[in-house]
């Protein structure tokens, strides 16, 4: 009960962060530019074609008109059509998300299957090697640009050993669209020889995605299961002589992740934020490389697209982190 | 007389800021079968830091053990191998029962998942040196029947209502204590000889002390385990102990059964302690001076600071056991006799 | 000060944050000095074609670009870069977030919430997005780039101190301060901004890594200044066409940024571990 409260609570408060977010959107593509249409334009336009454009792109009316003609649209979920691709931005958007969706999946999965218990370890084995050594990984972790790791990864493993493809998705024909993953996809249809080309595709892209949220969640979790460690509970357990392993990997884990569990959504929206530029690396078509082409061709009204939808996958991603974290900690639900 | 649990000069060390404070000194205490052994001290001068150097649960980085032994059944248990003693005397042969209920759940799993996992392992039906496969380990249908069985007799002897729908509950929807009850049925459901409980009404509100003790000391007399049992509270002990043993900064001064403790002390500490509990007038009568500091504490009989009895022989060696009656030992160059 | 002694010699102690002090000062000095220590000081704006893209050599320690330019005088420039585009975007954010976290954190009314919500509303895109929008907005040039970074960081200082403030105004002392009827500005001044000072510095640390990442990202993408500007970004992203060859070309400026912010945020963690040892337990994955 009270989680229907607290689901119908945040969805109220959905509305105006969006709406917030429109705003502050829409200002920075009209009001801030001198002049955005002659911007989209182009330079060797003529006044006379600017004034034709502005007609138009409905810019010739008043900003509070545009604005509610702007949200009104966006409701009925039209963005506007991109300048470039002559095409609905929603649909370019739709179009490109499983490829985002399917790296920043597997880039989160193997950040957690591999920094949970790395982080564990890393508490349980304190100033080991292997704690200093992971000490350097995720310290570096944080400062590394994305961006450079991917090209430097891509130096080594694509260029310099050949093993794996530079960039790209996939070379050769993708499997039968069941669900826009080419991994499940290959998976569904049994087609291996496919599902191995994607794999390989993704290997570099998730590997530079996925670091920095490795390099965290192994920080988090060594800091939680150390925090949890000084437990009573723990005392009590190790008093009556319950096996280590039960300890650590049942009781200890499962208090330290009560908190990881809002901190892994948050993750997956800081790895959608790395998405953008990892995208541009490795030339995958996701929405990412969609951003930072509109951006380079001023394909204005595509990049307020992505923004919005940015922001509002990001408003979404806090209220189903809201919702599990109360499902984890079980005290927030009878109380 | 064989006892159960013989602790036979045992010295444990606590690492500080300005050096190593000497919180156990040469401590002997005995504890026999079916007794139910009280240790009573002020905060600080031990009690929890032998309770726990019993269990072998001291702070591995901070706590370290000097000399002495801790003799159960026979066996040296800080001789033996760690793996068995792990195995076969912890939460098993010997029990505890914490000072906090209320941390001392884990609040995330119900407390059906927490007693059964104990049973899991330390039923008195389960073999002994089963290998833990982690989280893997047979539990073998036939038992697990058997033990849930016993885990609900048992709570129905702690008087939890309802015992089949507490299971399910969380931790934190009982009481304190409640839960005081749930750990007491948990130090009990292994069939253990000793169990250990650490000032387990401390935390609990005062109406309710006289409730868990009472409770506690029946089932233990009714099953023949024996307790020793750490607490500030001279009342608490003689509610529910057959012999009480004194401590004073990390060295016993004083051991006797009950009504030869509390009707003739010895040990002038005993005698301020007993004196310092609030005459019927209301007047404190305190005992003056301050507890020693561990890191440096006096030389010979730790009290001696404070005994109005002191005499060169007290500041220079520390007195050695001496019985003055069966039973009533005591560790004092002047003890008083009555 | 006996305060600021009392944090020197702690960190002091601290290896780690004594790594990322000489880093920070690694970076300054070759900011600062960057005409003296370089080797080729006008390869900044000159070209040299028919030298262009040679290995590390006795004459180009790290080799040349595209252009023919000396690839170790260009990064020390590009530490100049850095080191502005941090500190007056880092600062123009603590200028806007910090007064805008007092008086959400001060008052209680309608005012309070929609400053935070605000706050929120660019807290719930990713900074990156949001600078890229405006930064691709104002066209690539340095200033814009600061500005997209300074309209984006701000938050995070406004965050720290509203909670820093709330928290404060339940301390006794705020309390009868004010009972003895001190005015709520001086108030705010002489008792609250000492308290917050810790948070605010960490944020200001770990801040200058961040900042310094995203402009970094920026850069790469074609939004910084423009050539022959040699920011550390951008030159990554030239480099990319002559890749495997030209390996330096990519791999010396990755490292700088690199050694930068790792610089900033060793001393930032040690700073937080320093000047608040409450603050260690409360890490998100936000401390952005």
């Amino acid at each position: 009960m009270r989680l229907l409260a607290l689901a119908l609570h945040r969805l109220l408060w959905f509305a105006p962060t969006l709406l917030g977010l429109l705003v502050v959107t829409f200002v920075i593509s009209r009001v801030i530019p001198a002049d955005p249409v002659a911007l989209v334009a182009g330079e060797t336009a003529t006044p006379a074609q600017v004034e034709a454009l502005r007609r138009d792109l409905g810019f010739d009316r008043p900003l509070v008109v545009q604005f509610v003609d702007y949200v009104g649209r966006l409701v009925r979920g039209d963005m506007g059509t991109s300048l470039y691709t002559r095409r609905p931005i929603v649909e370019d958007l739709v179009a490109r998300l499983p490829a985002t969706i399917e790296l920043t999946v597997v880039a989160m999965l193997v950040s957690i299957a591999v920094g949970i218990p790395l982080g564990v370890l890393s508490a349980l084995w304190r100033n080991s090697l292997l704690d200093h050594a992971l000490r350097v990984v995720t310290v570096s972790g944080l400062a590394i640009a994305s961006f450079w790791l991917g090209i430097m990864l891509q130096l080594l493993f694509a260029m310099r050993l050949g093993w794996t493809p530079l960039n790209g998705r996939l070379a050769g024909f993708p499997p039968r669209p069941l669900t826009g993953f080419y991994l499940l996809d290959a998976a569904l249809s049994w087609d291996w020889p496919t599902f191995g080309t994607a794999l390989a595709h993704l290997a570099l892209p998730a590997a530079t995605l996925a670091f920095p949220a490795l390099a965290t969640l192994v920080r988090f979790t060594r800091a939680g299961v150390l925090d949890v460690m000084q437990s009573n509970f723990v005392l009590y357990e190790r008093a009556m002589g319950l096996p280590r392993p039960l300890i650590v990997w049942k009781y200890i884990l499962r208090s330290a992740l009560t908190s990881t569990v809002t901190q892994i959504g948050l993750l997956f929206g800081i790895l959608l934020a790395g998405a953008v530029v990892t995208e541009a690396v490795f030339d995958w078509p996701g929405i990412g490389t969609y951003a930072v082409n509109s951006i380079i061709r001023s394909d204005y009204n595509a990049v307020m697209g992505f923004t919005v939808w940015a922001g509002a996958i990001f408003v979404v991603v806090n209220l189903v982190v809201d919702v599990a974290h109360t499902l984890v900690d079980p005290r927030e639900r009878t109380t | 007389m064989a006892e159960l649990l013989a602790v036979r000069d045992l010295r444990v060390d606590f690492a500080t800021d300005r050096g190593p404070a000497q919180v156990l000194d040469g401590i002997n205490v005995e504890v026999g079968a079916g007794e139910v052994v009280g240790l009573v001290g002020e905060s600080g001068c031990g009690k929890t830091t032998l309770a726990r150097a019993i269990l072998g649960i001291l702070p591995e980085g901070a706590a370290r053990i000097r000399g002495g032994a801790v003799h159960f059944k026979g066996r040296d248990l800080l001789h033996e191998n760690p793996a068995v003693v792990n195995d076969r005397v912890r939460g098993r042969a010997i029990t505890f029962i914490p000072q906090d209920p209320f941390t001392s759940f884990s609040p995330v799993f119900p407390v059906e998942t927490q007693i059964m996992d104990l049973m899991k392992w330390k039923s008195p039906r389960a073999a002994e040196g089963a290998r833990p496969a982690a989280l893997g380990g047979r539990y073998p249908r036939e038992r697990y029947r058997a033990d849930r069985e016993a885990v609900l007799d048992t709570l129905r002897a702690v008087q939890i209502p309802e015992p089949a729908r507490a299971l399910r509950r969380l931790p934190h929807e009982f009481s304190g204590g409640q839960r005081q009850r749930l750990m007491i049925a948990m130090a009990l459901l292994p069939r253990p000889d000793l169990i250990i409980a650490d000032e387990p009404t401390t935390a609990l509100d005062v109406t309710i002390q006289a409730q868990i003790l009472k409770l506690l000391r029946a089932l233990v007399k009714e099953r023949g385990v024996s307790v020793l049992f750490t607490t500030h509270d001279l009342g608490t002990a003689h509610e529910i102990c057959d012999r009480v043993v004194v401590m004073y900064a990390g060295q016993e001064m004083e051991a006797a059964p009950t009504d030869a403790f509390f009707g003739r002390p010895a040990h002038p500490y005993t005698r301020r302690l007993l004196a310092s509990v609030p005459g019927p007038g209301g007047e404190l009568r305190d005992i003056p001076g301050e507890v020693p500091s561990l890191v440096a504490p006096p030389a010979g009989c730790r009290f001696h600071p404070r005994c109005d009895h002191a005499t060169p022989e007290c500041r220079e060696l520390r007195p050695a056991p001496r019985m003055l009656a069966r039973e009533h030992g005591v560790r004092c160059h002047h003890p008083v006799e009555s | 000060m006996t305060a600021a002694w009392f944090v020197l010699t702690r960190l002091a102690r601290d290896r780690s944050a004594l790594i990322g002090l000489v880093l920070i000062a690694l970076l300054v000095v070759c900011a600062v000095l960057a005409p003296v220590l370089s080797t080729h000081p006008d390869d900044v704006f000159e070209l040299h074609p028919a030298e262009r893209l040679q290995a590390p050599s006795g004459a180009h320690w790290l080799g040349t670009d595209r252009m023919g330019s000396d690839m170790y005088s260009r990064l020390l420039f590009g530490a100049r870069i850095t080191i502005v585009i941090g500190l007056i975007a880092v600062g123009a954010s603590l200028a806007i977030g910090v007064p805008i976290g007092l008086v959400a954190g001060y008052y209680h009314g309608w005012l309070s919430d929609a400053l935070m919500r605000v706050s929120d509303i660019f807290l719930a895109v990713p900074q990156v997005v949001l600078a890229i929008a405006i930064a691709q907005t104002l066209g690539p040039s340095l200033p814009n780039v600061i500005l997209a970074l300074s309209v984006t960081y701000w938050p995070w200082f406004a965050r720290v101190v509203y909670a820093e403030t709330r928290a404060l105004q339940k301390e006794i002392f705020v309390e009868s301060t004010a009972a003895l009827g001190a005015s709520p500005w001086r108030l705010t001044v002489l008792h609250v901004l000492p308290n917050i000072a810790s948070p605010i510095i960490v944020r200001a640390s770990i801040g200058m890594g961040f900042t310094i990442l995203t402009a970094a990202a920026l850069g790469f993408l074609g939004l910084g200044p423009p050539p022959p500007t040699p920011e550390w970004g951008r030159t990554i992203a030239e480099s990319r066409e002559f890749l495997p060859d030209a390996w330096w070309y990519a791999m010396a400026p990755g490292l700088a940024i690199f050694l930068t912010v790792m610089g900033f945020n060793l001393l930032g963690d040690g700073l937080r571990d320093v000047l608040d040892p409450r603050l260690r337990r409360r890490r998100t994955i936000r401390d952005g």
